[in-house]
Formats: structure tokens, C-alpha cells, sequence
């Protein structure tokens, strides 16, 4: 049986679908048989960031309508082997998603893989609730903001008791933080919150801190999630969060400013 | 009389309070049950624990014969608590006389006074004893309470984990927070002056003890902010206390 894993934050745009890209691909690197569900039906995101969005033929609206089966709508990922994608409809509402019918591909996904990562889209209404409803387990993505960390706590409350878990009385969803698109210099500065405030203020189990980095949209841009680009500073980040996510303990990195070099630190220069 | 004596033990204040009335028109106790499960089925939160009047002044004249014991309970079965009644047919008013329930007054209409108790002692139903007080255990809650998110209770709320801002916490009781207080805090809110807060650090959006209280604005310049805090009930100002 597969874990059900939600990506979810409340707010938007906070690397949501970043993350369900780099920790899909990075399970999928491991060895584990992994398939991304994108939940924002009407925007369509992650077959961008996972570069197959010209292979999109049936989507995860047309399984539900039972229009398509799931073997005709998960596209296989080009560099994988054991990666899929199940894409949102691009010309549906959030209506087109029934509980009935996300329960019955979630089930049906569960017997198939080692892990089901759902792209929550952003909100607390009927996408994000049904994103969330079925898993296991939930990966918080937070930005180093008070407004992102209210939303997140908003949601943490839900997890806890809107989930199906939490209906039928079994053992709550492990939930975990990932704070992304995190900048020690601004940080340091009393610009952003620190990791302490955010883990202090949401109380929960810190799966990572993805550092800000351009190296994010370069590669999203090229449809490759982060977490391929080795050489980047949050495509090694993310590497260390899929380890943790498998149990591994694996130290923090990329929470202290960056030692600015000697020229910068006569004259005092903007990184 | 000594000075300890005189000290009074006491005050009265007057108070304004909101409370919500259920005017019965029909004696059709059948009726207002299914009609109130459908209520409660739609606004669950609105049907835990309510004060509420009954008004049976709009009753048309023949429905002498209503059956307030069979009334009172069906409320509390919904959630709702009849503090008093605001009635004026002879008939419910010795009603409410035999089931010990106050009568208010009425809209607009001067307070009605009790009716004589009844003169034959022997043909009179003997009143019901005096209840005695039920204790209620305190509610502990071990997860963090999230924004968002009320818990409500009628004894004591002790709570182990962090409240989070935009959080709300409800008690008849006193209300235990043994973590960071960041959301709201209303403790004696059937009103119980002397309930009282305790927190293990105070960061509140508001604190509030039988309806007075203070808001983050006026608890951020405090000096016991970010402090453990023992909050009471003083005359009718909220006094803060380090634990
Ligand atoms: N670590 C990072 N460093 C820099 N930019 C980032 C980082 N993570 C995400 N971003 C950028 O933030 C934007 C939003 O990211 P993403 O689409 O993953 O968010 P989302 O939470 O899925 O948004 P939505 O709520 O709209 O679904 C994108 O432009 C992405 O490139
Ligand atoms: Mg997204």
C-alpha cells in the first residue's frame, strides 16, 4: 500500500508544486514507484515543472468522470522509470472533483505505487480539502513570512480535523514543516522569520529548508524539477528532505548567511 | 461587628446581556423537536451549550395544558439551556414556579412577580430538590490548537500544546494554557467572575474573564508579555499576575 503524501500550505505560491516535483522525482530516484497527483484543477502546473506537458492526453478530472482509465491518463515520466504525473484539466472548475471519485483513484493508485504525493492547490476550500483529505502524511510548505505562517497554522488545524483520519477517529496525519524560498542574509537582517520562529510558532517536525535560489525558476523553465540540478543549492536541499522523509537523519544545511567574500566585505556589497 | 465583618463579601452589578430568545407559537412539542434537529443540523456550532429564554407569551390562550418539563428538555437534548421564561398565562407561570425556572419580563412589559405558591400543601406537587452542584471534569487538550480552531467547555480547559493566533478558547471554568497563549483566551464566560487564566507564556490576542477583557493593544505593554501569567478578575478590570 502506497503512502498518501499532501503538499498543502494555505497560501499560494510558496513552492508547492516545486516541492511535489523534487520530492516526487527524488522517491522516484531512490527506487520507489511514485505518482504526483496535480489537485489545482483550472491552472495546470506541475506537467510544466515536470516538462510533460506536451504529453497530455487525459487528466485526473477525465478518471474521475471515468471519461478515461488511470493506465490512459498517468503519462510516464522521460527520465524515470518508475515516475508518474496524473495532470489537472485545464478546462474544468474545482466542482469536477468529487470525494467519491478522488477516493476511488487514490485507492486504486495506493495498490500500485510505494507513494502518492497530491499537489494541493493553494486555498482551504474544496481542492485543497480534498487534496488532503486522504493522506498519510502532510509536507507543510511554508515561506519565512507571518502571513504564509498563519495560513499554515490554519491548515495544520484542518489536517487535524477535517482529514479523513481525523473523521474516523485514526491516528492523525504526520505532518511536517518545509520552509522554502528561505534567505539567511535577509533573515540575519529581521527581514524574514527565522527557521526557530516558524518551528516554534507551528510545532512541528522540520522536514527542511530549501534555500531561495535561482536556480528554482531556471529549472522550472526547462521543465526539470530542482532537486536533478545537483550542483544547486535547493536542488541539494530538497535531496536531504527526501532523505529525511525516509527516515534518515540527515543534518540541516544552508541556515547560515553565506561568508561574503573579502571585496564584498570592505565595500560593503549587495550578494 | 469587627472591620472584617463589614468588609462586604459581594457586589451587584447590573449587565446587559445578549441572549437569545425562542418564541413558541404552536404547542406542538413534536413539531419543535424535529424542527430544532434540523436547525442544529445546520449551525452545530450555534447548538452547544446556548442560554436561551423561552418565550411562551405568544401561545395562543388554549395552550394552557403545555408541558414545560417536556419543553425544557427537549432544549437541553438540542443543545440549548432555558435560563428563565418570559410567559404571562397563569398556568406557566406556576409552571415555571414548580420547576424552579425564573420569569423575566417581557418585551417591554413590567418583570412579572412569582405567583403565591399554592395554599394546599397536600394537593401541590412537592418542588423539586434543589439540584445539587455537578462536577464537571476539567477538559484536556494535548494537541496544539490551531487559527481557526474554538474549544469550548463547560468546566476547566486545560491545554498542554501552543494556541495559536486566531485561535479561541472557551470555558464556563478557568482556562490553563501550559504553553505559549497566542490566540484568544475567555474564561467564566457563563459569567463566573471568579474564573482565571493561567498561562505558561502570555502573547494573547485577547483575554477575557465574565465578559471583561483586554485586548492584544493593551497586554503588548504590559511587562508581564512573554511571561507566565496568572490573570483575574479585579472589580471589573482584568489584573495580571506573574505565576
Ligand atoms: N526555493 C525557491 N527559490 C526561489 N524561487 C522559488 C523557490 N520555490 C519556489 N519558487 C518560485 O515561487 C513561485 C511559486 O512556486 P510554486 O508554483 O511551486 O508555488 P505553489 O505553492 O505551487 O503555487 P500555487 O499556490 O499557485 O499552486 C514560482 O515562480 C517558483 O519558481
Ligand atoms: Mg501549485
Amino acid at each position: 500500500m502506497a503512502k498518501i503524501i499532501v503538499v498543502t500550505s494555505g497560501k499560494g505560491g510558496v513552492g508547492k508544486t516545486t516541492t511535489s516535483a523534487s520530492i516526487g522525482t527524488g522517491l522516484a530516484l531512490r527506487g520507489y514507484k511514485t505518482v504526483i497527483i496535480d489537485f489545482d484543477v483550472g491552472l495546470r502546473n506541475l506537467d510544466l515543472i515536470m516538462g510533460c506537458e506536451r504529453r497530455v492526453v487525459y487528466d485526473f478530472v477525465n478518471v474521475i468522470q471515468e471519461d478515461a482509465t488511470l493506465a490512459q491518463a498517468l503519462i510516464k515520466d522521460k527520465r524515470l522509470e518508475n515516475l508518474y504525473v496524473l495532470a489537472a484539466s485545464q478546462t474544468r472548475d474545482k466542482d469536477a472533483l468529487t470525494t467519491e471519485g478522488v477516493e476511488r483513484v487514490i485507492s486504486e493508485l495506493a495498490s500500485n505505487f510505494d507513494f502518492v504525493i497530491c499537489d494541493s492547490p493553494a486555498g482551504i476550500e474544496k481542492g485543497a480539502h480534498l487534496a488532503m483529505y486522504f493522506a498519510d502524511e502532510a509536507i507543510v510548505v511554508t515561506n519565512p513570512e507571518v502571513s504564509s505562517v498563519r495560513d499554515s497554522d490554519r491548515m495544520l488545524g484542518l489536517l487535524a480535523s477535517k482529514s479523513r483520519r481525523a473523521e474516523l477517529g485514526l491516528e492523525p496525519i504526520k505532518e511536517r514543516l518545509l520552509l522554502t524560498r528561505y534567505s539567511p542574509d535577509r533573515v540575519e537582517k529581521g527581514e524574514m522569520l527565522g527557521v526557530e520562529d516558524v518551528e516554534e510558532i507551528l510545532s512541528i517536525r522540520l522536514l527542511g529548508v530549501i534555500p531561495e535560489s535561482k536556480s528554482v525558476l531556471k529549472a522550472s523553465n526547462q521543465g526539470i524539477p530542482v532537486i536533478l540540478d545537483d550542483e544547486s543549492d535547493a536542488g541539494q536541499a530538497y535531496s536531504d528532505a527526501v532523505d529525511r522523509l525516509l527516515g534518515k537523519d540527515v543534518e540541516h544545511r544552508f541556515l547560515d548567511v553565506k561568508k561574503h567574500g573579502f571585496l564584498q566585505r570592505i565595500f560593503g556589497g549587495r550578494e | 461587628m469587627t472591620q472584617a465583618e463589614q468588609n462586604p463579601v459581594f457586589q451587584l452589578r447590573g449587565s446587559m446581556l445578549a441572549v437569545t430568545v425562542l418564541e413558541l407559537e404552536h404547542n406542538d412539542l413534536e413539531r419543535l423537536d424535529w424542527q430544532l434537529a434540523a436547525k442544529v443540523e445546520r449551525a452545530p456550532q450555534f447548538f452547544s451549550n446556548t442560554p436561551l429564554v423561552l418565550a411562551l407569551d405568544r401561545l395562543p390562550p388554549e395552550s394552557s395544558e403545555l408541558n414545560l418539563a417536556a419543553l425544557m428538555q427537549l432544549c437541553r437534548k438540542h443543545g440549548l439551556c432555558p435560563l428563565g421564561l418570559r410567559a404571562t398565562h397563569p398556568a406557566h407561570l406556576e409552571a415555571a414556579y414548580r420547576l424552579n425556572l425564573p420569569i423575566l419580563p417581557g418585551m417591554g412589559a413590567q418583570p412579572k412577580t412569582r405567583p403565591l405558591p399554592p395554599s394546599d400543601e397536600s394537593s401541590a406537587p412537592k418542588p423539586a430538590p434543589p439540584l445539587e452542584p455537578v462536577y464537571k471534569p476539567a477538559r484536556i487538550i494535548n494537541q496544539p490548537i490551531r487559527g481557526g480552531q474554538q474549544v469550548y467547555t463547560q468546566g476547566d480547559l486545560i491545554v498542554l500544546a501552543p494556541v495559536s493566533p486566531g485561535a479561541e478558547l472557551l470555558a464556563d471554568g478557568n482556562i490553563h494554557v501550559y504553553a505559549p497563549l497566542r490566540g484568544r483566551a475567555l474564561a467564566g464566560i457563563k459569567g463566573n467572575t471568579s474564573a482565571q487564566i493561567f498561562c505558561k507564556q502570555l502573547a494573547a490576542e485577547m483575554l477575557s474573564i465574565a465578559g471583561c477583557y483586554k485586548v492584544a493593544e493593551d497586554l503588548r505593554r504590559h511587562p508581564l508579555w512573554g511571561e507566565a501569567t496568572q490573570i483575574s478578575l479585579e472589580g471589573d478590570t482584568l489584573n495580571l499576575r506573574p505565576l
